[in-house]
């Protein structure tokens, strides 16, 4: 909380620090400043009680104060700490002057002295404290100079014997953060005696407050995050830190140890109590694990998410993570994972267990038996099984990242991660899920393990169940056996939940591609072929033999021998599906058929030049279209942007690169028609025809600008520069046309002094990007500015006419990776002939599944837009939660929509769809100017409104009158 | 007093323990300041109406709070069996278990209480059972830890025991699973639902025999979350009877269980079963796939014996023995593999079902025993609760491990433990004030040397400056003078010999300042 309302304190300081800056030459402001410290000092003199003062310091530290009076304000403060007795007011104005030497544009060097004398006559350990922060927030505001820098550090050494918690943690903290780096350098240079920061943090390791313990440890991990390299003698007393009795202290003292672990992998340490040697690294590691089971669940988590990052480690040690070497009755027994195992590789499979079959088998020797200190023994099965759901998942977490790095630790841990997905919190099934998808390229499933794999497909979670779907993809089976397995169960999940058909056709995609010559034996039996019989035709609607075909189709895909065994209406249900579904089932080479689509086949490599090629071309001769007639030009801008629109259809990859582009082609497009001069010359009574067309051009090229800007991810800022150049075309036209069609000039003069505010505010967005508009618009509206600003409204209009036709036409920079926002409305699917019947009056709950591609921050962007028949229009924020991210760039939208209408006479259809919504400020690049900006109320900075991207969805809804 | 069981082998008095070991003779509440009562189960409370109404003691008796709620009903229906259906004499009542009950005071969860002006105890979660608690009793510096029975592992309903370091001078803890370490409850728990899973898909019918309280809520709670997980309709029965009295004090205690049923109680408390119903008896007969939980847990009569032989008969059918069972119950005969029964009537019944054994057992292993040891970082433990073959291994490891002196005492056996307890002793302000006076500023928590007097009187300790202690004992100052006679061999005079001493001394004396 406190550290909240610093926060906000140094955000006002800030804010009106840029405001400030801003008016710099009003004269007003000026007057007032001095006044403020005055009336601090007049507060402060008045005041008779500490309590009095203390008062006035919090009303002073809520109102900001401008970087040139800080100083001011500092001196009288200062002045007020000689005379004041009360601690808690010192205290105050200790912690006021760390702010203040925050403020930007302040150099708080000259404060420096002031604190460092006052600290050395101060008493009471919470003002040292505070002073020590106060020094801290200078030095840190002040990171190039050394001398400023290493006597800060001499104050800390100083002050690190106090009796105080408080005040030995400030130190520590200073230290850490200010402890030079390259002390050999210095220390010849100044000839101080040799400080070794490392070794003076180092001596605080066994203070007795736990509290600076911590601070010890945490300034040395800061020390190592500004790039200092720790010694690894640091290693053994962080060692000992690991059984400390306090949690933060045992907590940051593994994460200590895994710093050293990093940055010393291989050098060599001793066993205690016996003469081997391992390395540093796996004996972190050890050590480590074994924090895994300690008493504090905090430590644990902290332990666990380490334990992920040490890939160095050496593979037995790894594998020991695995291993509690079960025992019972002082006999060595098996685990369920190794019976299981063995029980699978001799055969056997599913037989009635007896009692006792996991009977121990061999005795243990007594003395070999160790029950703790192990190291990493069973680190994991610890963790895995641990009682907090956060020490669970920061386990699975880890085995993931350990078993990317490793393969055969990959092939160890499944078991465990095959358990996980029992869990009885749906976070941590998911988790492990996914991490079992992301470690699926390294291991090859068991019958068995396959088995538990593909029991949760009964799950009752929506997300669960297409994780897994996810994880089929991506899984290697050994047998048949396995892939007839997933089948059916995959087929008893689409009749338990038959919302699961797409993401189970795809699942079944690629486990048929992955595994062709698995299903080849399995083709007769799925497609109940009979050697002498003709089997009866399946119904082509269902959609289990949807499925089933699917997975045999892609299978066929590399096994040219499986068509053979088609029979007839299997092919005419390939060349069904294959218009119908033609995402899920690939080209064949049947027999006897053309090929009819061979050369769509997308994955051609040097396919892909020619078109990259064709597309810089093309647009390469649009931009030289300025020599060009304007039939010319227009005919040359149509072209092209067919040809870019067919590109983006061919080439997926492309397709966002060619929208874009067409898009700004098009805007010019209508800029150029717009401004064609016959259409000007016309007599005034034909005006409005005309005009109608220009406005609605410029209109349009308003929505299109603003579509560039929001819908497409990777814009970037030198694309921005000119979409809102073309969108101030836009406005230059509209500005135009309303001037001439309008009568009056008051409020012309009001659009005149807007535009001209918004140019203004182009050039200061944009001021870096100008030199890049050579000859553009702005460029010579710019250069016209005094003359503009001085002359009449129409004559504004005049010039800008003429200077809109001069323009050139800005050549759009490519971005390298630019990719279109859009999405697909799964559900409602929109071919329902039932309508969703309902009380008028109440509400009916909608199913909404939406695949979302390449929208940035859909939380708060994706609204879903409800339009009645009676054109009412309804818009809804999903929340936040119904948004899944199943890949990088791609979302899942799974929301409920509610509607609700009075009653109708008979069903009518409802429009479903998606709205981008955009709020032009947020693409601004952030300048200071902006924040503060009230001298110009800019009506550019809060355009809100949305986009539409996806195709609507129509639903059949039926509103009943209530009945009485 | 820590814990008043009862042995449930047999039938005399040997039941109960022999109190007289404490007393010889006299009142039990004279010799006892209070009685501490770890847990619900019988073996750790079910002596204690006899205790303390037959026997007579008037004391407290500390437990927490499910315990003093659940532990009655326990106690009832074991008397009911007792007397209802054995029909033995000499044994407590109904009203005596009241009477009892009255004695109790509840305890939270890491409350300190101060039991008379020494003894304070304290509790600390240890999982096994609902309400289960482990204790810390301290006189002055002194404590002692008694665990009771505990768990390390967190299971589906219950969190792990968990205790500070709070480094008692003893640890008594139990050691039943001394020389085993437990496989991962994970496939446990996987095989379990498999096997319901299966065989309820098959049609068939599940019988699980379990004892009422403890495990049975944890089987409980594992098929509830599977069914709700997967979906499934197939009814789930639990026998009525004490049960669904205990089920309520469940659903009451939620604070006690773990993490998971703590924080989604709000949504739904996991304890209000959605697809576990009351038995009926006729239930059994019903077509169809079901699920039955059914006391007694071995098989040897009651509810759980008579459904078993209407199903023993199917093979699509299965029984699964969650827990050990003792020799010469229908539940070992068939677990040992006998396939044919003999009942009484000289019937045989046949065995076709599929029988299964599964052990979901709540204790602490010999890594968790281990664990909590190293938690509490005794000076010395002592295990109880066990074993004494298996108890032996464990004291080897946990004196080679821990470098404690570990004892295993049999039963009557004393043990006698060596502590240095802190003795506190006043100082006189004027002492302390003359030290700081003289030297530097005292630093904190670090041992210093001061002279004084210590005064011993009436068992309170005081260090005094001595010319006050002299005062204070009506003693006179005596001086004691040490002096010697040293021969010095010297030509000079006298008094020139006594000078070039004296300067000499002097110029020792000030090169040793």
């Amino acid at each position: 909380m406190a550290a909240h309302l610093k926060k906000r304190v140094y955000e006002e300081f800030t804010k009106v620090v840029q405001q400030q800056q801003e008016e710099i030459a009003t004269k007003k402001l000026r007057l007032t400043k001095p006044s403020k410290s005055a009336a601090l000092h007049i507060d402060l003199c008045k005041a008779t009680s500490p309590a009095d003062a203390l008062q006035y310091l919090l009303q002073f530290a809520r109102k900001p104060v401008e970087a040139e009076s800080v100083e001011g304000v500092v001196r009288i403060l200062l002045e007020h700490y000689y005379k004041e007795n009360d601690p808690s007011v010192r205290l105050k104005i200790a912690s006021l002057l760390g702010l203040l030497s925050k403020t930007a544009g302040f150099s708080p060097d000259c404060i420096m002295d002031d604190a460092i004398n006052i600290l050395q006559n101060e008493k009471s350990h919470q003002v040292l404290a505070q002073l020590l922060d106060t020094l801290l927030a200078i030095g840190t505001k002040l990171p190039e100079n050394q001398a400023i820098q290493s006597r800060l550090v001499d104050v800390a050494c100083k002050h690190l014997t106090d009796t105080s918690h408080g005040v030995r943690n400030k130190c520590l903290q200073l230290l850490g953060n200010l402890g030079s780096l390259e002390k050999s350098v210095t220390k010849d240079a100044e000839g101080l005696t040799a400080r070794d920061v490392q070794k003076i943090i180092g001596d605080y390791f066994s203070d007795q407050d736990p509290r600076v313990r911590t601070a010890a440890i945490k300034a040395m991990l800061q020390l190592h995050e500004r790039g200092l390299k720790l010694h690894q003698a640091i290693y053994n007393q962080a060692c000992k830190l690991l059984a400390d009795d306090y949690e933060q202290v045992r907590s940051a003292a593994v994460q200590l140890i895994w710093v050293i672990s990093q940055l010393y992998p291989e050098s060599i340490v001793p066993i205690p109590s016996s003469n081997e040697e391992i390395r540093l690294v796996d004996d972190a590691f050890g050590k480590i694990c074994h924090m895994v089971s300690d008493g504090s669940w905090v430590v644990r988590v902290q332990a666990a998410k380490l334990l992920g990052s040490m890939e160095q480690v050496s593979s037995h040690f790894l594998e020991q993570t695995l291993d509690k070497k079960l025992m019972s009755d002082l006999r060595r027994k098996r685990t369920a994972h190794e019976r299981a195992k063995e029980l699978y590789s001799s055969g056997e499979f599913s037989s009635g267990r007896k009692w006792g079959d996991d009977a121990p088998k061999e005795e243990i020797d007594t003395g070999a038996v160790n029950l703790i200190e192990s190291g990493a023994c069973g680190a994991f099965v610890h963790g895995l099984e641990d009682e907090m759901y956060e020490v669970r998942i920061a386990a699975v977490e880890a085995l993931c990242m350990l078993a990317q790095s490793s393969p055969s630790f990959a092939e160890k841990c499944l078991d465990f991660l095959v358990d996980m997905f029992n869990d009885e919190i749906e976070e941590v099934r998911l988790q492990s899920i996914h991490t079992m998808r992301k470690i699926s390229n390294n291991i090859t499933l068991r019958e068995d393990q396959l088995d538990t794999v593909l029991a949760v497909l009964e799950d009752s979670s929506r997300d669960i169940r297409e994780a897994l779907h996810e994880l089929l993809c991506c899984t290697n089976v050994s047998t048949k056996e396995g892939i007839h397995l997933a089948l059916v169960e995959l087929l008893k999940n689409l009749s338990k939940y038959p919302t699961d058909r797409d993401s189970i056709w795809k699942c079944l995609k690629y486990l048929g591609s992955r595994h062709p010559t698995l299903v080849l034996p399995l083709v007769p039996e799925l497609l109940s072929i009979h050697p002498f019989f003709d089997t009866a035709e399946p119904d082509m609607d269902d959609p289990a033999y949807i499925a089933v075909l699917v997975l045999i189709f892609n299978a066929a895909k590399t096994c040219p021998t499986m068509p053979a065994l088609f029979s007839d209406h299997t092919f005419r249900h390939y060349a069904y599906l294959r218009d119908s579904l033609s995402h899920l089932v690939p080209a064949l080479r049947l027999p006897g058929r053309k090929l009819v689509s061979s050369s769509v086949s997308p994955n051609i490599t040097p396919h892909e030049d020619p078109s990259q090629q064709f597309l810089q071309q093309s647009l390469e001769r649009v931009y030289s279209l300025q020599h060009l007639d304007p039939q010319g030009a227009q005919e040359l801008l149509e072209f092209t942007i067919r040809d870019l629109q067919r590109l983006g259809e061919l080439q997926s990859e492309l397709a966002g690169v060619a929208d874009f582009s067409a898009t700004y082609l098009r805007c010019q497009l209508l800029l150029i028609k717009a401004l064609q001069e016959k259409l000007w010359n016309v007599a005034a009574p034909l005006y409005l025809k005309q005009s109608d067309l220009a406005s609605a051009a410029a209109k349009q090229i308003m929505e299109e600008t603003y579509k560039m800007e929001f819908m497409y991810s990777g814009v970037e800022n030198k694309q921005v520069v000119i979409i809102h150049h073309m969108r101030l075309q836009a406005k230059a036209l509209q500005l135009i046309v309303t001037a001439r069609t309008t009568r009056g000039v008051d409020p012309l003069f009001e659009m005149c002094e807007k535009f001209l505010q918004e140019v203004d505010f182009f050039q200061r967005c944009f001021i870096a990007d100008l030199p890049h508009l050579q000859d553009s618009f702005v460029d010579k509206l710019l250069d016209l500015m005094p003359r503009l600003m001085t002359s009449k409204p129409a004559e504004v209009v005049k010039i800008l006419q003429t200077m809109l036709r001069q323009s050139t036409f800005l050549h759009l920079p490519l971005p390298e990776q630019i990719h279109k926002a859009s999405a697909t409305i799964i559900e409602p699917a929109g071919e329902s002939d039932n309508p969703l019947r309902f009380t008028s009056g109440l509400v009916v709950a909608l199913d909404v599944d939406a695949t979302l591609e390449h929208v940035q921050d859909p939380q708060s962007t994706v609204k879903v837009q409800v339009l009645y028949p009676d054109g009412q229009a309804q818009m809804i924020h999903p929340k936040p939660a119904d948004f899944r991210n199943p890949g990088p760039g791609r979302y899942r939208l799974i929301t409920q929509v509610y509607l609700s209408h009075t009653a109708w006479t008979e069903p009518c259809q409802v429009e479903v769809r998606l709205l981008l919504a955009y709020n032009s400020n947020a693409r601004i690049p952030k300048s200071p100017w902006i924040e503060g900006g009230e001298g110009s109320p800019q009506v550019e900075t809060s355009i809100e409104g949305t986009i539409p991207f996806s195709k609507p969805v129509k639903v059949y809804i039926m509103p009943k009158p209530a009945r009485r | 007093m820590l814990d008043c069981g009862m042995h449930m082998g047999f039938n005399d008095d040997r039941r109960f323990p022999d109190f007289s070991y404490i007393t010889q003779n006299g009142r039990l509440t004279d010799f006892l300041d209070c009685v501490i009562i770890s847990h619900f189960h019988l073996d750790h409370c079910g002596a204690l109406p006899y205790f303390s109404e037959m026997v007579g003691y008037d004391g407290p008796i500390y437990m927490t709070h499910p315990t003093q709620a659940i532990c009655p009903i326990l106690l009832e229906d074991y008397r009911k069996i007792a007397v209802d259906k054995k029909g033995e004499a000499n044994f407590f009542t109904s009203q005596m278990i009241k009477d009892c009950m009255k004695k109790v005071v509840a305890v939270h969860l890491h409350q300190t209480v101060q039991v008379d002006d020494e003894l304070e105890i304290k509790a600390y979660y240890a999982g096994h059972v609902l309400g289960a608690a482990m204790f810390q009793i301290k006189v002055g510096s002194e404590s002692v830890v008694y665990t009771g029975d505990y768990n390390m592992t967190p299971d589906r309903h219950l969190g792990a025991a968990w205790i500070d370091r709070c480094r008692p001078n003893l640890l008594i803890t139990e050691s039943t699973y001394a020389t085993t370490i437990r496989d991962s409850k994970r496939c446990r728990e996987r095989d379990f639902l498999k096997k319901v899973h299966e065989t309820v898909e098959r049609g068939g019918k599940v019988l699980i025999p379990v004892f009422a309280l403890g495990r049975a809520q944890e089987l409980c709670i594992l098929l509830e979350t599977f069914w709700e997980r997967m979906n499934l309709k197939v009814p789930i029965y639990f026998s009525t009877g004490l049960t669904e009295k205990a089920n309520h004090y469940y659903k009451l205690f939620i604070t006690w269980t773990n993490q998971k049923i703590r924080k989604t109680f709000v949504q739904r408390n996991m304890f209000e079963f959605k697809h576990i119903k009351a038995f009926d008896r006729a239930f059994a007969d019903n077509p169809g796939p079901m699920v039955v939980f059914a006391t007694p847990g071995m098989l040897h009569a009651g509810q759980s014996l008579q459904i078993f032989r209407k199903w023993a008969g199917n093979e699509k059918n299965m029984v699964i023995m969650p827990g050990y069972c003792v020799q010469g119950t229908v539940g070992h005969k068939i677990l040992s593999g006998q396939r044919k029964l003999e009942m009484e009537g000289r019937q045989v019944l046949e065995v076709k079902m599929q029988v299964e054994y599964m052990s979901f057992s709540a204790h602490a292993d010999a890594k968790g025993i281990m664990q909590l040891v190293g938690q509490a970082e005794p000076e010395n433990v002592l295990l109880v609760h066990g074993e004494a073959k298996k108890m032996e291994f464990l004291r080897q490891k946990i004196e080679q491990e821990f470098r404690v002196s570990c004892y295993m005492p049999a039963n009557g056996e004393t043990v006698t433990l060596p502590t240095s307890p802190n003795i506190p002793v006043g100082i006189s302000l004027g002492l302390l004030k003359r030290e700081m006076a003289q030297g530097l500023l005292p630093e904190t928590k670090k041992p210093r040397l001061l002279h004084g007097t210590l005064i011993m009187k009436d068992s309170n300790l005081r260090l005094v400056s001595s010319e006050q202690a002299l005062k204070e004992l009506g003693l006179a100052e005596h001086q004691l003078r040490f002096t010697c006679r040293v021969h010095l061999q010297d030509t000079r005079k006298e008094q020139e010999t006594a000078l070039r001493v004296y300067s000499h001394l002097k110029s020792t004396s000030l090169m040793a300042r």
